[in-house]
Formats: C-alpha cells, sequence, structure tokens
C-alpha cells in the first residue's frame, strides 16, 4: 500500500485494475498503514459527546409524536401529509402530530427534542423515507432528548409509497395513513431496551504465522496492541518459505527472513510454536481460546482473532509426478530456481502443465497464481537459458490485470503457449528414457509431441484444514474447505462472527501482494476493534421466559450463533452478546417462550390487527 | 366488484427484499398500492401465525419476501423459513385458502425490478382470487 513518498498510500483501482473486494482489502490495509504511523497520537484530540440520562418511561401510558415528512416535494407531491397528519391526531395515544418540510433537517431535530420535553412524548414515529438510512439520525435525535432510541418507529411513506405510486394519489395517501397507524400501533407496544456493554481484552490473537498470520502480528503490534501468535510448525514463513519471486521479480526470501526476524523480536508479539487450538469459548471483544503445545496447554485471553492458516500445494497423482525425478510443482521448480540448479542451464526444452488439479470436476474453483507464476518462470528459464524451448500448457490463461504485461513480455521472450481443454488433457509418458508429452494443439487440431527435460506441473491451491477452526470460532467453511466472509464484496476480510477476521489463502488462492494486502485490512479491522475500550451490544436480541421454555432444544440446535444455550436448571438461555437479534428462535420456539426485543410477538401482532 | 382493491400483508426481510423496495422507490418503479409492508429483520422472524393473523384480519393476500437461499443475513433463517412456509403452505390448502393468496419470493436488495415485478405478480394474483371471505370472523347468524 505504500507509496515511494512516505506518508503517503495508495488503494484501489487507481493503483490497477481491480474488482471490488480487492479494493476494499486495501482501503483497510491503507487505512492499517497510516494507524500504524498514528498510533501515537491515537485518541489524543478524541471529545466525548454527552447525551442526557434516560427518562424512565416504564408504566408510563404511551404519549406517541407523529412526525410526517413532506420530503420537499417528494412525499406531498404525490401524498396529501397534512391528511394524513390530521389521521394521525386521531389514532390511540397520539399527543403530538406535525409535517415538517424535511424531518430530517436539523430545525427538524431540535422540534423534535422541545416537542419530546414540552409535551412528554415517550414514543415517536416518523413518516418518512426508509429506516434504512435515516433510523439512526432520529434515534439520535431521541437520545438527546432523554428519550430511549428504541422507542421508534418509521413509516416508509417515500420510498415505499409516494415514489412507488406517483399516478395515484388517492391510494398512496390511503396507504400512507395504513403505514402510520401500523406504526403507531407498534410503537405503543415498543419499550425502552438497554445496550449491554462489555469490555474488550486489547489482545489479538492470531492464527498461522505464515506471511498473513505474521503481517497482520505485526501490524497490529505495531499499533501497539499484544499479539499472540500460534503457528503449528516449528517456524515460521509458511508457504513463502518455498517460493522465489513475486511477478513483479522481487526476491521473496530475503522479504520473509525479514519479516520474520521482526515479529520474532517485536516486544508485541508473542509466538507460540508447534501450538494447536483445542478449544474457543467467549465473543467479541472476551476471547478465551485454549493453545496446547509444547508439552503444555495454557488459556490465552484475547479481544479479537485473526485466522491465517493458509493453504497448501496439491500433490498431484498424475501426469508422472512422483514416479519421474523430471516432474515437479511450481515449489519444487523454485527450490531449482533458488538454488541456480545446474540441471536449468542445460535443459534444451521445459514444459508447464496449467490447472493441475484446478478446475476439474471435483476441484472447480481456480488456483489464481498458476497462471502467472508459470509465465514468470517461463520467462526466469528463459533468462538463465535462452536456448532452451519453453512451453506452457494451458486451457485459459488468467494473467489478470498488469500481470498481463508479464505474458505479453513471455510470449516475445519465445515462450509458446499451447491451449488445451478439459476432455482432451496432456499425456505424458516415457519413452527411451525420455518424457514424452503429447497434446492436440487447438489451432492445427492435431497432436503435437515434445520431449522436455523439465515437466512443471502448475498444481492447484488447497486450504489446511479448516473445520474444527470452523467450529470453534462459528465461522462458516465452504465445500472446497476455504473459510467464508461476511460478504464476498463488502467485508472480505470480516466474518459473520463479531471480532474475528480472516486473511491469506485460507480464504482462497491468492497471490503474496493480495494476502499482504488482506493481512494488513483485517489488521485494521481487529485494531478498531481493540482501541475501543468497550463494545456495546444491539438491544433487539431476543431472551427466554424461563417458566415457559420445555426445555426441547430447538433454539439451541437452529441458532447459527450458537446463542442460545442450556443454563443449570435445564432451560434455554440466550446470551445477548452472541445474539444477532434475527428471530429465528423466536419464530420456532414451539413453546412461545422466546421473545425478540424490538420485534416481539405482540408489536407485528398489532400491526396486522390494524392493516 | 370492479372497484375492490385487496389488501396485501407483506412480510419484508429488513437486509434484502425491505431494501429491493426501498431501491423500486429510487428507480421510480410502479407497482399497485395494495401492499401494506412490515419490516422484520429475517425471514425466519416470520411465525406462521402471523400469516394466518393477517388473513383472519381480513387480509386478501400475504406475501413474504427474504434473502436468496445461501445469501441470508442471519447465515441460513432464510433456509428454514423455507420449510415452515412449505408445510404451511399445504396446511393453507387443507382449509381452504386458495393458492394464490400467499406468495413466497427471494428478493435481494439490489433486485428492484425483480420486486415491482413480483409485486405486480402478487397483486395479480390476490386479485382473481378475488375478496377472502374464508378466515374473517363474522357475526354468528341468529336465526
Amino acid at each position: 500500500m505504500e507509496s515511494n513518498r512516505p506518508g503517503i498510500f495508495v488503494c484501489g483501482s487507481f493503483q490497477a485494475p481491480k474488482d471490488i473486494p480487492q479494493s476494499v482489502m486495501e482501503a483497510s490495509a491503507a487505512a492499517s498503514a497510516a494507524g500504524s504511523f498514528l498510533s501515537a497520537a491515537r485518541a489524543t484530540l478524541t471529545q466525548e459527546k454527552k447525551t442526557p440520562d434516560q427518562t424512565n418511561v416504564v408504566g408510563e401510558r404511551p404519549r406517541i409524536g407523529v412526525f410526517v415528512c413532506h420530503c420537499g416535494i417528494n412525499i406531498s407531491g404525490v401524498v396529501d401529509v397534512q391528511a394524513v397528519r390530521d389521521y394521525a391526531k386521531t389514532l390511540p395515544y397520539v399527543e403530538y402530530v406535525a409535517d415538517n418540510l424535511y424531518t430530517c433537517s436539523q430545525d427538524t431535530q431540535v422540534v423534535m427534542k422541545e416537542a419530546i420535553k414540552e409535551r412528554g412524548l415517550n414514543r415517536i414515529v416518523v413518516a418518512a423515507c426508509t429506516p434504512r438510512t435515516h433510523e439512526p439520525l432520529f434515534q439520535e435525535t431521541m437520545a438527546d432528548a432523554g428519550l430511549n432510541k428504541y422507542l421508534f418507529e418509521m413509516a416508509n411513506i417515500r420510498n415505499q409509497d409516494s415514489w412507488v405510486h406517483s399516478a395515484n394519489p388517492v391510494l398512496a395517501t390511503e396507504k400512507a395513513k395504513d403505514l402510520v397507524r401500523m406504526a403507531v400501533a407498534k410503537v405503543a407496544l415498543l419499550e425502552p431496551l438497554q445496550e449491554p456493554e462489555l469490555t474488550v481484552t486489547q489482545k489479538a490473537l492470531v492464527i498461522g504465522g505464515g506471511v498473513a498470520g505474521m503481517t497482520v502480528a505485526k501490524s497490529i503490534a505495531d499499533q501497539g496492541y499484544a499479539v499472540c501468535l500460534i503457528e503449528h510448525s516449528d517456524r515460521l514463513g509458511g508457504q513463502a518459505l518455498h517460493l522465489h519471486k513475486t511477478w513483479k521479480g522481487e526476491d521473496i526470501q530475503p522479504y520473509v527472513r525479514q519479516l520474520v526476524e521482526s515479529v520474532e523480536s517485536h516486544p508485541n508479539i508473542t509466538c507460540y510454536l508447534s501450538s494447536s487450538l483445542k478449544n474457543v469459548e467467549g465473543f467479541v471483544g472476551n476471547f478465551k481460546t485454549t493453545v496446547e503445545g509444547n508439552g503444555s496447554t495454557q488459556v490465552l485471553e484475547h479481544g479479537a482473532a485473526i485466522i491465517a492458516t493458509g493453504g497448501r500445494e496439491w500433490q498431484p497423482d498424475e501426469y508422472l509426478y512422483g514416479e519421474d525425478a523430471r516432474v515437479l510443482t511450481h515449489q519444487q521448480l523454485d527450490e531449482c530456481l533458488r538454488n541456480a540448479d545446474p540441471s536449468l542451464k542445460d535443459a534444451k526444452s521445459a514444459v508447464f502443465i496449467q490447472c493441475v488439479g484446478s478446475r476439474e470436476p471435483h476441484r472447480p474453483y481456480c488456483s489464481r497464481v498458476c497462471c502467472t507464476h508459470s509465465v514468470e518462470s517461463a520467462l526466469e528459464i528463459k533468462r538463465i537459458n535462452p536456448d532452451c524451448d519453453v512451453y506452457v500448457l494451458y486451457r485459459d490463461l488468467r494473467s489478470y490485470g498488469e500481470r498481463e504485461a508479464l505474458y505479453l513480455q513471455a510470449r516475445k521472450a519465445g515462450v509458446i503457449f499451447i491451449r488445451f481443454d478439459l476432455a482432451h488433457k496432456p499425456k505424458v509418458e516415457v519413452e527411451n528414457g525420455a518424457l514424452k508429452v503429447t497434446v492436440i494443439d487447438h489451432v492445427l487440431q492435431r497432436p503435437v509431441s515434445l520431449s522436455p527435460d523439465l515437466l512443471t506441473l502448475a498444481t492447484a491451491i488447497l486450504p489446511n484444514e479448516t473445520e474444527a477452526l470452523g467450529q470453534f470460532f462459528k465461522v462458516p467453511v465452504n465445500d472446497e474447505g476455504f473459510f467464508i466472509e461476511a460478504h464476498a464484496k463488502l467485508r472480505p476480510v470480516d466474518f459473520a462472527t463479531d471480532g474475528v477476521f480472516l486473511c491469506g489463502l485460507a480464504h482462497y488462492p491468492k497471490p503474496i501482494d493480495e494476502s499482504i494486502a488482506q493481512a494488513q485490512a483485517a489488521a485494521a479491522r481487529a485494531a478498531t476493534l481493540l482501541a475501543r475500550h468497550t463494545v456495546q451490544f444491539s438491544g433487539t436480541v431476543a431472551v427466554t421466559n424461563q417458566m415457559l421454555c420445555s426445555s426441547c432444544g430447538t433454539c439451541v440446535s437452529i441458532c447459527p450463533y450458537s446463542a442460545p444455550g442450556f443454563n443449570d436448571k435445564g432451560k434455554a438461555d440466550i446470551n445477548p452478546a452472541l445474539c444477532k437479534g434475527c428471530g429465528l428462535c423466536v419464530a420456532s420456539c414451539r413453546s412461545g417462550a422466546i421473545r425478540l426485543k424490538g420485534f416481539d410477538d405482540a408489536q407485528i401482532f398489532a400491526m396486522i390487527d390494524s392493516i | 366488484m370492479t372497484d375492490w382493491e385487496p389488501k396485501i400483508v407483506a412480510f419484508l426481510c429488513n437486509w434484502c427484499s425491505y431494501g429491493g423496495a426501498d431501491l423500486a422507490g429510487v428507480s421510480r418503479l410502479q407497482y399497485p398500492a395494495n401492499i401494506r409492508i412490515i419490516r422484520v429483520p429475517c425471514s425466519g422472524r416470520v411465525n406462521p401465525k402471523f400469516i394466518l393473523a393477517a388473513f383472519r384480519q381480513g387480509a386478501d393476500g400475504v406475501w413474504v419476501s427474504g434473502c436468496h437461499p445461501g445469501d441470508c443475513h442471519y447465515i441460513e433463517g432464510n433456509l428454514y423459513a423455507r420449510r415452515k412456509f412449505t408445510l404451511l403452505n399445504n396446511l393453507l390448502e387443507h382449509t381452504g385458502i386458495e393458492p394464490g393468496r400467499l406468495h413466497f419470493s427471494w428478493i435481494s436488495s439490489a433486485e428492484a425490478t425483480k420486486f415491482a415485478e413480483t409485486a405486480r405478480k402478487v397483486v395479480d394474483a390476490v386479485k382473481a382470487a378475488g375478496p377472502a371471505q374464508h378466515f374473517i370472523k363474522k357475526q354468528a347468524e341468529v336465526a
């Protein structure tokens, strides 16, 4: 993310063509890099916002204020706003009504606060646009007026009414009245909700000591937080230890050595080598993880966890791999290149076969790095030994973005690219002691025989074992064993489980530069959590009624977040820190023992009853 | 009967179909004004009782819409919803509720066009079924 000028960082398609998730990752990574620079100044200029103490409205008769918005002419151009306002006045418990040119304007917030105070309002309905964008604004106004922010409901009379029924003002006005009536019915039954607050253990746990894991650990540690780094093998470095150069030609080994050194000597990082996870308890801000290794077991407390367990090269079972010493994988070729193996200088012909184990029916994904890796290695062989004939047998050459220039360079250097399809994979045999590769050239439509001295297989990338870890942290894994992020485009390093983040090959196959960017992004996301001293949980969570619970266990088994569990009396209890408020257990409880605060049965029935 | 307009209750997931409905508004896509939307956190929150209650309260149709299978904001709530509604649909058939009254769909927050199209389809189907008589509480006829 760094530019050649210290303190200036680059991200997004400004740097090179890329898709949204990559841009989002880089943006987070740039934020992390900037954050490392600024860590000394963190929180020195913050001012705390003071909100007044909440007025206790429990047990009070509802006194509802209804604010109907014109939204300029967006609503009032279709809906008769005054009529809706006057209608609202006739509804039960409504004490105050107003219509506003823009309910979201600063002036209206002042009006709303005054109305709450002067008229003693204890519930607010805003009939305007959509709660998806504007609910937080009005809730803040309520909090400023000392009213609990959950005593609020919106009637969507713009996006879901005036804008979509613009040709029919009469029906649109009728619908607006209905929507206001439903909102008033619901708000009368809403209760003030508290947002439980818990302290955050300002420490991160990183699982995996490869380049991604080390980068995450170092970035978080550079921002001033303690990090525990867990690695199952006896040394740091991971897959990068087997690699030679990046596609831009940078040497990987010196970089990895330096990274290992800086991680091992970092005062904020504790490394646990030859160690693995045995158990995980807790939730965002307060995890307790049991780590076993080197003959001892210890429990580490941490506020965030980053999964960087990486992947590995598939060991092929085709193309004579393992039977003939001249058939190599990419990592083995990289080793030859690193050691300047003399056989490379003498080779007269070298062949690469692409998509070995990738994009096959049983492993349908593309391993992404292998096209560029082959092109780069083909060029390297040409540099060492310009007389060597180099062939790349490929299905589709995916040298994406700026890597395309490398492909062009390889073609100019005389590397020959031959396309094949899945139904006609190349044949590899030994004939009179020599390797013979036969492939049907798709232009000539006839077999071409090659006799390479060196055959490199661009094999698939497999994820390391992920299932147990997925269960520990309650994070999902796809059919191929890669972890699944919270949102493919917009949240590429977060998991759906709060406080758990992801980077590197454990996510999907990616080149080292993308792994590093994603690792820095994960560090930024984890640091935003660690920088807070407390986390607040939503008030809209499910609660069980112990008297009604029949201990059937439905909620326990269906909750995707494992929030419900049996307490010592054998009744279901829901952990508000884990509950996301989806309501699945509420709708599934056969005893009617679970209530969802903010979307309770009674509240929804009230809306249904007033259609 | 020509000016009869059905009333339809829609339970929409906050994260997808409700957003699709918002986007339909932003895009000014027009659809009939018969639908009253109730926002829920997830289609998995919709208790079958809500649907029955809506019919009892005189709704002529009910529409539940959630995230596409596999895209649930809460991982898998919509899959449980799908199972519940398949069962409920069978049950409703037995109770004599016409098939055109209850609708389910999967609409993402980006699919404004699909939202408007589905809304039109639901309204047409409910109109074809006519006013709901079956579940509404009526005063007992005294001889």
